[in-house]
């Protein structure tokens, strides 16, 4: 089921958290709000299911203007950040609950909840209780409950935060091969970018209750819309370095690079390149010199902290196995082609 | 189950502090099923002539044990059933619905938890005659409850707000009215705090004395604390022994209760009262 979100406006009391918001997700797509802390991911959610009224804007699932529905007649599944249990319930009885309110009859209910069981991988536990699960089958009780009685839309409210790492990856292609094979319209609120990119097939990006660039994972890497954008995704995260054009180089604080063809003619004189860490190192042979300043060891790839003499850091990650080492001075070089640059006040040039 | 530090020192000092209490109760008890010799520790001979009150025709003037009993009875459960009931809505309204006035409940509250209320009993006693309610179990009944409410509501609400709200939301998502998720989600979650509160107004009222005496002393709304009362003060024959009698027989309802329900009563102090 399509959602759209109109001008969507909320205030709580005197502050606006959310100002004219428009978003719109496809039927069946898997969508996540991704931002900081504070920047309005649960509230927009909470509107969306009902909890929260709106104060200016719309609401459509498909064809249905749902903006003053009550929750209980929007047809939401939601999966909370502590899961909501019922924790006096079987988990037999919590899958059941959304259907006993719908006074369906006890055999469509059992097979009902005996189907979505089986789909969540938890047919084993029905007839224990809540506080008998660990946290990775709680979760997949909360999604076998919002899902059992085929809401339009799931939303999901920081599913993974209270697992650990390893449930975490396992929980993240479960929740995803779930929503594919249900083929349901989803939302996922987080704050981890790598949740967001491995698990959704768009991202909304927000920020101070805005939606700062709506896009696919890897378009949104690769051409972030702003400086904010391209800060936030990528782990380890990009580097910032200021920069001025002289003729068709960037001048950086210790050496310069050739202008890509791309920028050619469009850069002002002042300027701050984005060098994400894959696209600096000795591969992309040298010019820009600094001093090794931090040396993480990560297994596969190292990761390295490059600082230039007027201070300012680079961060690089290389193949392990090398023989870098703190302390050394390099020469390194920068893979023009894919160097992101910023005006001063944070847009893409 | 191991603990860390050894339990019989305590069992020691509980069992002296303790003792003075069990000996005065050991004794009342000896007494009530004996005849004392002047000036000895040691009873004579066994007898029961002292539970008499409970088979025989009550003397002129004094209301059958039974009619008392049933009377307390009524009391207390009514009271409890009221101030429970009335503290189960009450309470999830202040600690969860945002309503006009919620500060000002709440302070009052706690004002009203704390006041001292038998301060009140003179102006009770005027509105009860006023309404016609003085000298009836009714109105005694209605004080009782209103007297306990603040204390039931406060402890009440230290339950719910224990609640996590994401339950109540995801009652509501999965299409549940309001009051569906009052009653089949919130309620069980308090519901130790419920039966510790039933249990707790009950003995309240059970051994409520102030009330009864002041508002309302005719024989027909008599409860066993006035009861006792008005024996001992009946000095035209004091009977010792017979009120040593009554007063096991008002006891053993509490102890019973007591020693049941221990473990729900426990409740009140480790759920409740958190702001
Ligand atoms: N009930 C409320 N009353 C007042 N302000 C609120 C309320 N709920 C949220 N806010 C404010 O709205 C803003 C957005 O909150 P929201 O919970 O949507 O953030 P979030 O993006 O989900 O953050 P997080 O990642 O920390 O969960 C915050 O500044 C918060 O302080
Ligand atoms: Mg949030």
């Amino acid at each position: 089921m399509r959602i759209e979100l109109k001008n969507f406006t909320k205030t709580f009391g005197e502050l606006t958290v959310i100002d004219r918001l428009n978003l719109t997700v496809e039927s069946g797509e898997m969508i996540a709000l991704l931002g900081p802390s504070g920047c309005g991911k649960s509230t927009t959610l909470f509107t969306i299911c009902g909890i929260h009224r709106m104060n200016g804007g719309s609401l459509h699932f498909g064809d249905r203007d749902v903006s003053d529905l009550p929750s209980q007649k929007r047809n939401v599944g939601v999966v909370f950040q502590n899961y909501a249990l019922y924790p006096h319930m079987s988990i037999r009885d919590n899958i059941a609950f959304p259907l006993k309110v719908q006074k369906e009859d006890a055999a469509t209910i059992a097979r009902k909840v005996d189907e979505i069981a089986e789909l969540v991988h938890i047919p084993e536990l029905l007839e224990r209780k809540p506080a008998q699960l660990s946290g990775g089958q709680q979760q997949r009780v909360a999604l076998a409950r919002a899902l059992v009685r085929k809401p339009d839309v799931l939303l999901l409210d920081e599913p993974l935060a209270n697992l650990d790492a390893k449930l975490r990856l396992e929980m993240r292609s479960e929740i995803r091969r779930i929503q594919l094979e249900t083929g349901i319209t989803a939302i996922l609120v987080t704050h981890d970018q790598i949740e967001a990119m491995s698990m959704c097939d768009r991202i909304a990006l927000m920020k101070g209750g805005k939606i700062v660039q709506l896009d696919k994972p890897d378009e949104m890497y690769a051409n972030p819309a702003d400086q904010f954008v391209a800060g936030f995704l990528g782990n380890p995260p990009i580097s910032f370095v200021d920069a001025s054009v002289v003729g068709d180089t960037f001048v950086l604080g210790a050496g310069e690079i050739a202008v890509s063809a791309n920028l050619m003619g469009r850069v002002p004189s002042q300027l701050q390149l984005g060098v994400r860490p894959e696209y600096f190192g000795p591969q992309f042979g040298s010019g820009v010199a600094g001093k090794i300043t931090f040396v993480e060891t990560q297994g596969r790839e190292n990761l390295y902290d490059v600082t230039l003499q007027n201070g300012t850091v680079i961060r690089s990650i290389q193949p392990s196995g090398q023989s870098f080492a703190l302390g050394d001075q390099v020469s390194w070089g920068i893979d023009t082609d894919n160097v992101l640059a910023f005006s001063a006040n944070g847009d893409r040039i | 189950m191991k603990s860390n530090f050894k339990s019989w020192p305590v069992i020691v000092v509980l069992t002296l502090v303790s003792l003075p209490l069990l000996i005065m109760f050991t004794f009342q008890l000896v007494d009530t099923f004996t005849n004392p010799i002047p000036g000895s520790i040691w009873p004579e001979s066994f007898t029961v002539e002292h539970w008499r009150f409970l088979w025989e025709e009550p003397e002129l003037g004094r209301s059958s044990i039974w009619v008392v009993t049933w009377n307390t009875f009524v009391f207390a459960a009514t009271t409890a059933v009221a101030v429970t009931t009335i503290s189960l809505t009450a309470a999830y309204a202040l600690s969860r619905l945002n309503f006009p006035a919620r500060r000002f409940f709440l302070g009052g509250l706690i004002i009203l938890h704390a006041f001292p209320t038998i301060t009140l009993i003179i102006a009770i006693f005027l509105i009860l005659q006023f309404l016609g309610l003085y000298n009836s179990l009714i109105g005694v009944i209605l004080v009782k409850s209103a007297l306990e409410l603040p204390f039931g509501i406060w402890i009440m609400k230290g339950f719910y707000d224990t609640v996590p709200w994401e339950i109540e939301m995801a009652g509501v998502q999965d299409g549940a009215s309001r009051f569906t998720v009052w009653w089949k989600l919130v309620l069980p979650q308090v519901q130790p705090g419920l039966s510790a509160l039933l249990i707790f107004s009950f003995l309240s009222g059970w051994s409520e004395f102030v009330l009864p005496l002041v508002l309302a002393p005719g024989n027909e709304a008599q409860v066993l604390s006035t009861y006792l009362s008005a024996l001992i003060l009946d000095d035209t024959k004091p009977d010792f022994n017979l009120f040593k009698s009554v007063g096991m027989f008002y006891a053993i309802p509490v102890i019973a209760i007591y020693l049941i329900f221990q473990k729900k009563l426990m409740n009140i102090y480790g759920g409740g009262s958190k702001g």
